[in-house]
């Protein structure tokens, strides 16, 4: 025969350290007596276990299992596990998949019920603000959990509460989180006065109760999943008997109640005021364009389209660049300056054209010290889409100029090839003319291609003003 | 909090308690880290349950109860005698925090009467979760509730900081609501649920946030005349078209200050309960709106017995099946076999040939199954054909005692 003692709670370590003793020594789980938390036994007839035997290789899922059934309360589950392995290691290595073994039926039940002990602790245990005379915030709380759970709730309230001081004391263990380090503490004993001083614990209280629908009451529903057995640590649950039992008659009066009569309130001018949300002139676009948050988190600023309300020729291109988005105005970077020059030998005045961007908002990654421009995505195309058409609404162009494959997709809706098909496109309610985006011009390494391309785009340019009927170059 | 906020609280959380969903799942796992506050599991937790059953999981309430629109099932309606109030965007913040660190709930869900303009009310419902997230380091879960009639870009905001997106369609057909709810336009919130179903997919390939947890929508049962038929065909399409995560049915509910078109009567609940498992075997067991409605009478669901129940009685000559042979999708329509008992036998019977005591131990609703069902050591016979099936299956009712 072989005695193995353990310590109280979920010990899993000496569980770890007996279950290589016994695999080392080959010892059949019916050999094996595990006692807990008892005084060692007083004959000594038991064999020893080896102390440095090697480690046990399981399959993950068994590991995992072990785990999670250690912290049960079941005096059987550690020969149970040690069952479990026995058999793995004997050949059986997918035995949990075969659902309905007795014994890994029996395991799976009590790993069930601490894996719902663990959600129940997250779900139920209630923080208290308490004051340290020094004003600082923190939070204590009481809870009586089945199992031995308490070290295995910790990663739970760690992450989510840490940036906050607190407690957390139960009858078989407490937790203290400092902001920076976790202390596992001996049991506690319920403290006294948590339910003083914290309007917060009366506001939930009151929310509790204004929550909840009269008509609907059914407590067996409620306590499948809210046992009375943690009502006491829960102080909204003292109102739940008072609730139950003046649900029917809040009912019954609602019903009984004569239909109500309306309040003579005549809401046409409210109505109607409703319906004048949209922004009614550019300016008003503007700012809240200027208000809104960028889709992709990062740039400094929106940067407004510019120009005159009424401009013959609305030019668009991608999204604000670097310089753009520091100055917020648009095409004001390498490419704007680019354009203002090809503007001016095409023969627009650069001040009488409305100039914007298909994207409002800089997209970039940064690479050291420099903002690499990345291009907005379809999505994101389509985002700002909404804002783009109600500018071209104010600003009621006869020509909508696209610069580059983003802008010709914001107006049409499909990918364009620009190079391809530049020249006059109807855009749906616009005229609009297709063609290069300047910053593509910069892009070609300098020489004959390059100055070409650039000659093309000033004609396209200049096409364009011909299409608005400004007179040829004199 | 002064009494002021207590009494606001109270009346703005009953304004919102008719909304069924308070789920706070399908956020990608997230933690707000050392400067921020609270995290998602994935999974959501229930912090606490009403006497009504209900899970309460976020904080549910309006930003206000005042209301232009005048729908005859709400209790906000512009008509209604309703206590009215209204939270500032910073006090809807400090409740949200305070109601958070004391571990109540896993975040807010935040809906609003239409005041000024519905562009207005999108945007105050869209600080909040901006202020929670940029200046709080807020990592818990927000649904916003979205205002159909708002800006598109607007909603577009709201999604960049909630995790889930809804949008209530109501009634299940426009002529109802034409009737019930006159300011709505059934045409405009399918719309929206269109453009924001795109936006989210959108998002999911250029691995944007936008509501990561999806949209949703609700349905009250029992306000109009819709059958559970045409309900259901809403919800079909409204999952294939629009991709949504769930739709939510609430039985339509006795309000205080009820509207003379809509009076006061106890709540369908068996009703919603019904559609709520059809909508299951929608979504998860394969079944069509048709095969779902013909176990039920004139497009209304049999309330006596389960959806997958009474499909199956109708359909005796698909049974019974065999436990260790029927492939996975007739193993879900056997009755009492749920999808993760389907999932336990596919896998179990790798490793052993099944008999009924196996089955007991895999599933709890052995009881309804045996009838379908041929195991290793069990046939039902004539048991699968006869007439009484029904009635021994359903559980007698319970004797009245007569004093």
């Amino acid at each position: 025969m072989y005695r193995v003692d353990l310590k109280d709670g979920a010990d899993l370590d000496g569980f770890r350290r007996a279950l290589r003793g016994l695999v080392a020594l080959g010892a059949d789980p019916g050999e094996v007596v595990w006692s807990v938390g008892a005084a060692p036994s007083l004959f000594g007839d038991d064999a020893p276990l080896p102390a440095d035997a090697p480690p046990v290789s399981l399959p993950r899922p068994v590991g995992a299992l072990i785990e999670s059934v250690v912290c049960h309360r079941d005096p059987e589950r550690y020969a149970l596990l040690h069952r479990l392995v026995w058999r793995v290691l004997r050949g059986e290595r997918d035995m949990l998949d075969h659902h309905a073994d007795p014994l890994v039926h029996r395991l799976a039940l009590l790993d069930k019920a601490v894996r719902r002990d663990l959600h129940k602790m997250h779900a139920f245990l209630r923080f208290r603000e308490v004051r340290d005379p020094d004003g600082a915030e923190r939070y204590v709380a009481w809870f009586e959990p089945d199992h031995f759970i308490v070290e295995a709730t910790a990663p739970f309230f760690v992450e989510r509460f840490e940036s906050l001081v607190w407690t957390i004391l139960t009858p078989v263990g407490s937790l203290q989180w400092d902001r920076r380090s976790l202390t596992v503490g001996p049991a506690a004993v319920k403290p006294e006065g948590l339910d003083r001083d914290d309007r917060f614990a009366e506001g939930w209280q009151r929310y509790y109760e204004s929550t909840f629908n009269p008509a609907r009451v059914n407590p067996a529903a409620m306590r499948a999943e809210m046992p009375r057995k943690y009502w006491a640590n829960l102080p909204e649950a003292a109102a739940i008997p008072g609730m139950i039992r003046s649900a029917p008659a809040r009912v019954q009066a609602m019903i009984e109640a004569e239909a109500a009569t309306p309040r003579r309130r005549n809401p046409d001018k409210a109505v109607a005021a409703m319906a004048r949300q949209e922004p009614a002139t550019l300016a008003e676009l503007n700012r809240i364009i200027l208000a809104a948050d960028p889709l992709v988190p990062g740039a400094t600023q929106a940067v407004p389209g510019e120009g005159p309300v009424g401009a013959a020729i609305a030019i668009v291109g991608e999204q604000p660049g670097d310089q753009e988005d520091l100055e917020g105005r648009p095409f004001v970077g390498p490419a704007g300056q680019l354009l203002t020059r090809a503007l001016e030998e095409a023969g627009i005045e650069r001040s009488a054209a409305y100039l914007t961007n298909a994207v409002k908002h800089f997209k970039f990654v940064a690479r050291g010290k420099r903002r690499l421009h990345q291009s907005p995505t379809a999505g994101e195309v389509k985002h700002y889409r909404w804002w783009l058409m109600k500018e071209l609404g104010f600003v009621r162009p006869r020509l909508v100029v696209t610069l580059g494959a983003t802008a010709a997709l914001a107006l049409t809706g499909r990918s364009v090839s620009v190079l391809r098909e530049r020249g006059p496109m109807g855009f749906g309610d616009w005229n609009g003319f297709v063609t290069v985006h300047p910053s593509y011009l910069l892009r070609l390494p300098a020489g004959e291609t390059a100055e070409q391309a650039y000659r093309d785009f000033v004609a396209d340019l200049r096409r364009a003003r011909e299409m608005v009927g400004e007179p040829p170059d004199a | 909090m002064d009494d002021a906020l207590l009494d606001k609280l109270e009346i703005l959380a009953d304004a919102a308690k008719y909304d069924a969903s308070c789920a706070s799942s399908g956020a990608k796992r997230r933690t707000g880290g050392p400067d921020g506050i609270g995290s998602t599991t994935g999974a959501g937790i229930c912090h606490a349950y009403t006497p009504d059953g209900r899970c309460v999981s976020l904080l549910k309430i309006l930003l206000t109860n005042y209301c232009l629109f005048d729908c005859a099932y709400c209790i906000n309606r512009r008509s209604s005698n309703v206590r009215r109030a209204r939270f500032s965007v910073d006090e809807v913040v400090r409740l949200t925090l305070g109601f958070y660190k004391r571990n109540c709930i896993e975040g807010l869900f935040l809906s609003s009467g239409i005041i000024r303009s519905p562009d207005y009310t999108m945007e105050q419902l869209m600080l909040v979760a901006r202020t929670l997230r940029r200046d709080h380091g807020f990592a818990g879960y927000i649904h916003l509730k979205t205002i159909p009639e708002a800006s598109p870009w607007l909603i577009e905001q709201a999604g960049l900081w909630a995790d889930r997106l809804s949008i209530n369609l109501e009634l299940a057909s426009d002529r109802s609501l034409k009737e019930f709810a006159p300011e709505k336009d059934g045409t405009a919130i399918k719309a929206v649920m269109g453009q924001v179903g795109e936006r989210i997919l959108e998002a999911k390939e250029e691995k944007r946030r936008f509501s990561p947890a999806g949209q949703s929508t609700q349905m009250i049962v029992g306000a109009d005349a819709s059958t559970d038929l045409s309900v259901l065909e809403t919800s079909d399409t409204l999952y294939r078209r629009y991709g949504l995560r769930r739709v939510y049915y609430s039985a339509f509910s006795p309000i205080p200050e009820a509207s003379s078109a809509l009076p006061a009567k106890p709540p369908p609940l068996q009703r919603e309960n019904r559609l709520y498992q059809a909508d299951w075997l929608l979504r998860y067991y394969g079944f069509t709106v048709e095969e779902i409605a013909a176990g039920g009478e004139g497009g209304m669901l049999d309330l006596g017995i389960d959806p997958k129940l009474a499909w199956a009685l109708k359909n005796r000559e698909r049974f019974p099946v065999d436990v260790n042979s029927a492939d996975r999708e007739m193993l879900l329509r056997v009755p009492g076999l749920g999808a993760r008992a389907v999932d336990k036998i596919v896998e179990a019977r790798r490793h052993t040939t099944l008999r009924l005591e196996d089955v007991a131990r895999l599933s709890s609703g052995l009881k309804r199954a045996r009838a379908f069902l041929i195991a290793a050591d069990h046939h039902p016979g004539g048991l699968t054909d006869r007439a009484d099936l029904r009635q021994r299956l359903v559980a007698p009712p319970k004797q009245l005692s007569l004093f």
